[in-house]
């Protein structure tokens, strides 16, 4: 931890500058904050009415639970799904064959390129014109959602079972294992637990990007919450916003405070000679754990 | 093919708005990152729970929520505005979601480029006098700009991408929007499709590469 080794321990100096900072940094937020309140208050957020209904339970039941539930399930089936064509894919890349290895490579590599709206969209639009009419909103989602976060942890997959050191497979190969039987009984028990903290907050993508469903009309959280909500009790938009953002958050730190659990119940596993791998393009987090880009 | 040249003008246009937006918001991003970092590593406790409480609620909320609420909620209902012409003023509005969203993730990298930086500089900083600043604009954060540069790459690419969802911003300039009105129209078109999906690739593949290069042209010998 390097925050601590910025500042030395303060003498009578700094100590008092130290004091200024806080107090004027307080002051800030306190400005901050006040600004808020002023504005909500000009605009009228804070009248009883507008927060009333998140009393009631029906407003639970008939709006955000629903909702909640179509979040759930898309990126249930979503993360089921994108571990498949990640295990598939991952390991397809690391064939010693140059006709599966570069195919897998090239849909690997184009996956995580696209934007993840755009090809929504496209399978929104396509679905119909392939299946005939229907609601196509929770498939588009699902299957982009599983084309993108499968690709990425295609990625991880492979960087897992590249973390497993060296000697491991040529101690397998040398007791005569064959290729599948390196790979399933010496190489993935271990890389599996390498990439476990990986895979865990590339799943927070995942949970995340399901609110991109609110932009072709799935039933989400997003969209029950904040546009259906605000729609039948009149002026609530800003407490929906709280109230949808503070469950989101949640569900989301819930899920990252697992992945940092994991990655050091790895680094201290002696199941595994491999090192905790991350995300492609993420970061280790001072203080244990790996933060997904998205 | 031929709904891909006709319409190519439209989505080229559009694309020109992802290229815009990607811009601006890459440059607030990354001082706003900046600033979150310097204020994660202060030695006031105040200013770092700060900095750790807004990374923590902006990074783990759907970019979607961000966008719509910068939309529904800053402007329409709290009336803040930033221009007086629709358009613009959307644009702004998505600049600013996006780039709240992203500088978050710029803080993370830049923290873990922190967390590299030897011990002994930031004590051989302060050993000849310099104030806290002083030794994060000369010493510290100079030495953790150039170990970052490829993750900061990664995000900046994320960040492109991102420009797809300044629809749910109410910015209905950019390629996805024309993308989705154009099927309206034509329905689902691969040949547009793949065009758009190239274009992205033509504008994030080199940032890839260059991050990758500068990274490790630039990394520190240690």
């Amino acid at each position: 931890m390097s925050t601590s080794v910025l500042f030395d321990v303060p003498g009578p100096r700094a100590r008092a500058r130290n004091a200024v900072y806080t107090v004027a940094a307080l002051a800030a937020i306190a400005a901050l904050l006040y600004f808020v309140y002023a504005k909500f208050d000009e605009k009228g957020q804070w009248e009883g009415r507008i927060w009333e209904p998140f009393l009631r339970p029906e407003t639970w039941t008939t709006h955000i639970l629903p909702g909640l539930l179509g979040t759930l399930k898309a990126a249930g089936l979503a993360a089921v799904l994108a571990l498949v064509f990640g295990a598939v894919f991952g390991l397809a890349r690391l064939s010693d064959h140059a006709w599966i290895r570069i195919p897998a490579g090239v849909v690997v590599e184009v996956f995580r390129a696209i934007p993840l709206l755009l090809l929504i969209f496209f399978i929104f639009y396509l679905a119909p014109s392939v299946m005939g009419g229907g609601d196509y909103a929770f498939m588009a989602v699902v299957a982009g959602l599983t084309l993108y976060n499968g690709s990425v942890l295609a990625e991880v997959v492979r960087a897992g079972v590249l973390s497993v050191p060296r000697g491991q497979s040529e101690a397998a190969y040398a007791i005569g294992l064959r290729k599948n039987q390196v790979m399933r009984m010496v190489l993935l028990p271990q890389a599996v637990t390498a990439m476990m903290p990986a895979i865990v907050s590339q799943l927070v993508v995942l949970l995340k990007d399901t609110a991109l469903g609110y932009i072709i009309a799935y039933v989400d959280l997003l969209n029950t919450g904040f546009k259906i909500l605000p729609a039948v009790f009149f002026g609530s938009l800003i407490p929906a916003a709280i109230v949808v953002g503070v469950i989101y958050v949640g569900l989301n730190m819930a899920l990252s405070a697992l992945a940092t659990w994991l990655e050091k119940r790895s680094r201290r596993s002696r199941k595994t000679s491999a090192a905790p791998v991350a995300p492609p393009g993420a970061v280790g987090v001072p203080g244990g754990g790996v933060s997904a880009v998205d | 093919m031929n709904d891909l040249i006709k319409y190519g003008p439209a989505l080229a246009e559009g694309f020109l708005e992802n290229v815009k937006l990607s811009v601006m918001c890459g440059v607030l991003s990354l001082i706003l990152g900046t600033v979150l970092v310097s204020m994660r590593v202060s030695p006031t406790p105040v200013l770092r729970a700060a900095g750790t409480l807004y990374v923590n609620i902006v990074r783990n909320t759907p970019l979607t929520l961000v966008l719509a609420f910068s939309a529904l909620g800053l402007s329409d209902t709290l009336g803040l505005t930033l221009s007086q012409t629709p358009s613009t003023n959307s644009f702004w509005l998505v600049v600013l979601g996006l780039s709240i969203y992203t500088a978050s993730f710029v803080c993370e990298a830049l923290r873990s480029g922190i967390n590299t930086v030897p011990l002994g500089q930031a004590e051989a900083a302060r050993a000849i006098g310099l104030t806290f600043l002083q030794s994060l604009r000369l010493i510290i954060l100079p030495q953790a700009f150039r170990t970052v540069i490829a993750p900061l790459g990664s995000v900046i690419i994320a960040m492109i991408k991102n420009t797809t969802v300044a629809v749910a911003g109410g910015y209905l300039a950019e390629s996805a929007f024309v993308m989705k009105d154009t099927f309206d129209d034509t329905g689902a078109s691969i040949p547009i499709f793949l065009g758009l999906a190239v274009a992205f690739m033509a504008f994030t593949l080199p940032i890839g590469f260059l991050t990758g290069w500068l990274g490790r042209r630039l990394a520190v010998a240690r």
